[in-house]
């Protein structure tokens, strides 16, 4: 293990701590719903997180497809994976908030929706990649990812495009909307926590989908090697 | 408010389930590139 690995992932953990500790003891408590509210600490930070994979992956597919370098395909693949695993948590603590604020665990509101619709996306995309065998399987999957992206902004924009169950946006809402002092540092982070902890799995992830595609390509060149043994003979 | 804990606790078993499917990816990788070595 590198040294500078080990120090980033300890340092990684040190903040999760340390945000761990700022949204559940030092933000005040919402005065409306409560303590439950702390799982906004998570929820969405976990979602911007997702958002900032997401976009990594766009920009990676792009790159892959326009100088087709394998460096480029590796790290799509891994931000997506990755972003995946960010919507899940998002799609899981909403409906745990959502019961006793709402009285009900889902409800097919835009933002909602459009989140489940990204997360199924971004689950195609690994699913394609994982069972397609054929050589343009890079390609098709960096376009896919192109076009899957759109639903970034839309989910982004439901809320202010729409009238939804889910609440009006606090931040960059515009007249009316805003945070608590207290509740903004905790949700920065949180933020800065959880982004750090993507980077940490998203170096680990796109080691190993380096290593897997070196191990393609060798695998590729004794196939080659053998076809060509054959030949001579 | 225990669905405050639950929230917390389910957010860490998705990346600890994540964590353990990147470590037996690698077991698995690791092993192959012996195989390859050989």
């Amino acid at each position: 293990m590198r040294p500078g690995f080990l120090i980033y992932a300890l340092a990684t953990m040190a903040l999760l701590s340390y945000a761990l500790y700022q949204g559940m003891m030092v933000a005040p408590t919402e005065r409306t719903m409560g303590e439950i509210q702390r799982i906004f600490y998570y929820h969405v930070p976990s979602a911007w997180t997702a958002f900032l994979c997401f976009i990594a992956n766009f920009l990676a597919s792009i790159a892959y497809l326009v100088r087709r370098n394998p460096k480029a395909d590796a790290f799509a693949v891994t931000t997506a994976e990755v972003g995946v695993v960010f919507t899940t948590v998002v799609l899981i603590t909403g409906p745990l908030w959502a019961k006793p604020v709402w009285g009900i665990w889902w409800t097919w509101d835009a933002r909602l929706t459009t989140t489940l619709v990204l997360w199924l996306i971004y689950v195609s995309y690994l699913m394609f990649r994982r069972f397609s065998t054929g050589q343009q399987t890079a390609t098709l999957a960096a376009a896919l990812a192109i076009f899957g992206f759109i639903d970034v902004p839309i989910v982004y924009m439901s809320i202010r495009w729409w009238r939804t169950q889910h609440p009006k946006p606090v931040i960059a809402g515009g007249a009316g909307s805003g945070i608590d002092p207290e509740m903004w540092s905790a949700l920065l982070w949180n933020l800065a926590a959880f982004v750090a902890f993507a980077g940490l799995l998203i170096w680990v992830r796109y080691r190993l989908e380096r290593t897997r595609q070196q191990i393609d390509e060798l695998h590729a060149l004794q196939a080659l090697a053998s076809t060509e043994g054959t030949l001579t003979r | 408010m225990s669905n405050l804990y639950l929230a917390y606790a389910a957010t860490w078993i998705i990346h600890i389930v994540y964590i353990l499917f990147l470590s037996r990816k690698a077991a698995r990788l690791r092993a192959e590139v012996k195989e390859l070595e050989r």
